[in-house]
């Protein structure tokens, strides 16, 4: 599976980057991962305003595996952009590990996108004419490992969604379920803290679906990497053990998934793990 | 860091080879122009120089004091005609020693009189000045030690005085000395220093000393090197002996001086140097051009490339580690170009040099100062666009498409 799947080694022993890189996105002890408070969302001005999010309250711990759902247009990719540290809110706080997020410098941004984020795009946002495995290689690279280890982790992260021998082609020469596969691999290489995943199995059938359901889980499970997904599919949503329900622009409400779905799916034994039950 | 970008700059200019080779065109045009031009201007420069060479440069010219011209100091010896014959005798790589001394007159001839300078000297003149005579003959041997009235006049003498009529055998008054006419030397033309060549009239030393002058005194000696001999080597042989001859101490500075044609050789090399130089100046403004070029380019490219941009950010890419890939994209780009135009240069001016006949010299110097402007042209004029594109915000520069 995953290359540290097998080393058992943590993501934090094997995470690549300078100690000050690191010390720029560490934690403030006790609090929960992901924390937003009254985020707001508004494109647009006047009476052209597009309120995409109204007021979005919600905490993620450690651990945890969360599933959004809602109808089209709801907001879930905007919020999911808010968590990934690629737009800011129009209004409300965002705290990730306790640390101010709307206070930090761009380049405070982008260090923890690089260190404790893995993104996957709606649009799966693979660089064109570029091969699979140098897309994947990608955020390695600023992550400046040698460029053995490089491609040696790129390797094992596409032979864990199943594209070996795929390497060499660009996105043009791949299908589009084999491209989200790719951005996938892409958000997982770099071992992150949080994936997350905007419909990661929305171009993929059923069988494949639950192949990357499993694999996201196994993450979850064995390493304590957080996920949050968007899906539009109750079973991929069963995988979670929280599904948030947004409804224009507001979370309309919590759930645990529906544990006999989720079961028949898994073949696990509950399904759906507490917070916290990963290594962290 | 350096290392990954150039990794990414690679990879970026290998997926658009031709548009890259376009790209770099005006760099290559530009420094291969600065090159070519500097290449062939130096080999011209050479070419004058030889030409000089071997025109008179074998000409030395000795005179008394330290300075040439007017401002000789007026305390130094004159040489002798001993002087003369010692220079002849002991020095064997001279061709020819000619004395001279000069005298301003007016010549008169019936009713027309022009004013010349009348230079005593024998026929060793004739050799060390290249002169050769359009008609009549050369002194004889009696009338040099006699010192005869006779006289060799120039084409410009013999055009006032005589216009289009033979002067040979005739009678020109120089003050109260009546002066038979023996030869006509062969016109030069305007020389290069702006000084009529063939305004002179030419007697022997010795008729000059006694009978317009009244001493004996040589003011000035021409010497000819044998060709193939070395004239540095000559002028310290001659140095050396005149030292002796005037009795100048081995820690006393010269009284006389020895010239030869290498400073108005350098005079001239000068004006091509100039002329080089504004040759260069005018092809690197096609370096600018080719500069602009790039920049044109690399701001095209970010624009088309905005969407890239955004992932890089996304996964993590800071906003100078953007800046330096497309920087250095910029700077592999135009030192590449450099490097074509280096090659392009070369090829192009042997090509030129062989059939311009001008000698092909390589300046390693221009090479390496052009190869560093191309490097820096990329620096300069990707500037802009790198910032441009580390300056993109993440989420505008995903949607873009
Ligand atoms: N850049 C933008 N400018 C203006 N409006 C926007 C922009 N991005 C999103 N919106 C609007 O915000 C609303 C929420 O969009 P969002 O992409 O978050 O929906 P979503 O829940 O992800 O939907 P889907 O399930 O179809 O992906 C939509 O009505 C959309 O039109
Ligand atoms: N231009 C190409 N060059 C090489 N292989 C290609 C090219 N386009 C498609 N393929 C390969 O052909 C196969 C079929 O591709 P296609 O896009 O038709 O699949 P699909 O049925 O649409 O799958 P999906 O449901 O994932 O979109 C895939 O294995 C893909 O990698
Ligand atoms: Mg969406
Ligand atoms: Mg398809």
């Amino acid at each position: 599976m995953h290359p540290e799947a097998t080393t058992g080694a943590g993501p934090a022993a094997q995470r690549a980057g300078t100690d000050a890189e690191h010390r720029a996105v560490a934690a403030a002890p006790g609090s929960p991962l992901i924390e937003l408070r009254g985020v707001t969302k508004v494109y647009g001005s006047g009476s052209a305003a597009m309120h995409a999010l109204r007021g979005i309250d919600l905490t993620i711990g450690a651990g945890e595996m969360v599933a959004v759902m809602g109808p089209s247009g709801s907001g879930k990719s905007t919020a999911m952009n808010i968590l990934g540290c690629l737009d800011t809110p129009s209004a409300g706080s965002y705290r990730f590990r306790g640390l101010d997020v709307d206070a930090m410098s761009r380049d405070q941004r982008a260090l923890l996108r690089r260190h404790a984020l893995g993104f996957v795009f709606q649009g799966f946002n693979l660089l064109a004419r570029t091969t699979a495995l140098e897309n994947v290689e990608l955020p390695l690279i600023y992550h400046r490992l040698p460029a053995a280890e490089r491609r040696g982790r790129a390797r094992a992260a596409l032979a864990a969604v199943g594209l070996t021998g795929w390497e060499q082609h660009t996105p043009a020469e791949l299908s589009g379920g084999q491209q989200q596969r790719v951005a996938i691999a892409r958000a997982l290489v770099t071992d992150p803290d949080v994936v997350l995943a905007d419909e990661p199995t929305g171009n993929l059938d059923s069988a494949r679906s639950r192949e990357i359901m499993d694999l996201l889980r196994a993450m979850n499970r064995e390493h304590g990497i957080t996920v949050v997904m968007i899906t539009h599919e109750p079973d991929m949503a069963a995988y979670a053990g929280r599904i948030v329900h947004f409804l224009d622009g507001l979370v309309a409400c919590e759930a645990a998934p529906v544990a006999d779905s989720a079961a028949a799916h898994a073949g696990a034994d509950t399904g759906a793990p507490a917070p916290g039950t990963g290594r962290r | 860091m350096l290392g990954n970008s150039l990794l990414l700059a690679i990879r970026e200019i290998r997926r658009n080879v031709l548009r890259s080779f376009l790209t770099i065109l005006g760099i290559v045009i530009g420094v291969a122009a600065v090159i070519v031009m500097v290449t062939l201007g130096q080999g011209a420069t050479a070419q004058v120089k030889t030409q000089i060479e071997s025109l008179g440069s074998n000409l030395l010219i000795v005179r008394p004091g330290q300075r040439m011209g007017p401002g000789m100091s007026a305390d130094a010896a004159r040489f002798t005609l001993a002087d003369v014959t010692a220079l002849r005798r002991e020095v064997p790589s001279l061709a020819a020693v000619a004395p001279g001394t000069s005298q301003s007159m007016t010549a008169i001839v019936g009713n027309e009189n022009w004013s010349t300078t009348v230079t005593g000297t024998d026929n060793a003149y004739l050799l060390a000045r290249n002169w050769t005579l359009a008609a009549g003959r050369a002194f004889k041997d009696g009338e040099l030690r006699a010192g005869k009235a006779v006289c060799i006049i120039g084409a410009t003498v013999r055009k006032e005085l005589f216009g289009a009529q033979n002067p040979i055998d005739q009678r020109v008054r120089l003050k109260n000395l009546s002066c038979e006419i023996v030869g006509l030397l062969q016109d030069k033309g305007q020389s290069s220093m702006g000084m009529d060549q063939d305004d002179l009239v030419l007697m022997p030393i010795r008729t000059v000393q006694r009978r317009i002058k009244g001493d004996q005194d040589v003011d000035v000696i021409y010497l000819s090197v044998r060709a193939g001999r070395s004239m540095d080597r000559t002028i310290a042989d001659v140095e050396r002996l005149l030292r002796e001859r005037r009795h100048i101490g081995p820690f006393d500075e010269d009284d006389f001086s020895v010239r030869d044609m290498r400073e108005i050789t350098n005079m001239l090399a000068g004006t091509t140097t100039v002329l080089t130089s504004l040759l260069g100046a005018v092809a690197s403004v096609s370096l600018l051009v080719g500069g602009i070029g790039i920049m044109n380019i690399m701001l095209v490219s970010v624009t088309e490339r905005t969407r890239e941009i955004g992932i890089r950010l996304a996964i993590g890419a800071r906003e100078d580690e953007v800046l330096l890939q497309f920087l250095v994209e910029a700077v592999v780009l135009s030192s590449f170009g450099g490097l074509l135009g280096i090659l392009l240069a070369l090829g192009t001016s042997l090509l030129l040099a062989g059939m311009l006949g001008v000698p092909f010299i390589l300046d390693g110097g221009i090479i390496a100062l052009a190869f560093l402007f191309s490097a820096a042209v990329g620096i300069v004029f990707g500037w802009v666009p790198a910032r441009r594109a580390a300056r993109l915000d993440p989420i505008e520069a995903l949607r873009h498409e």
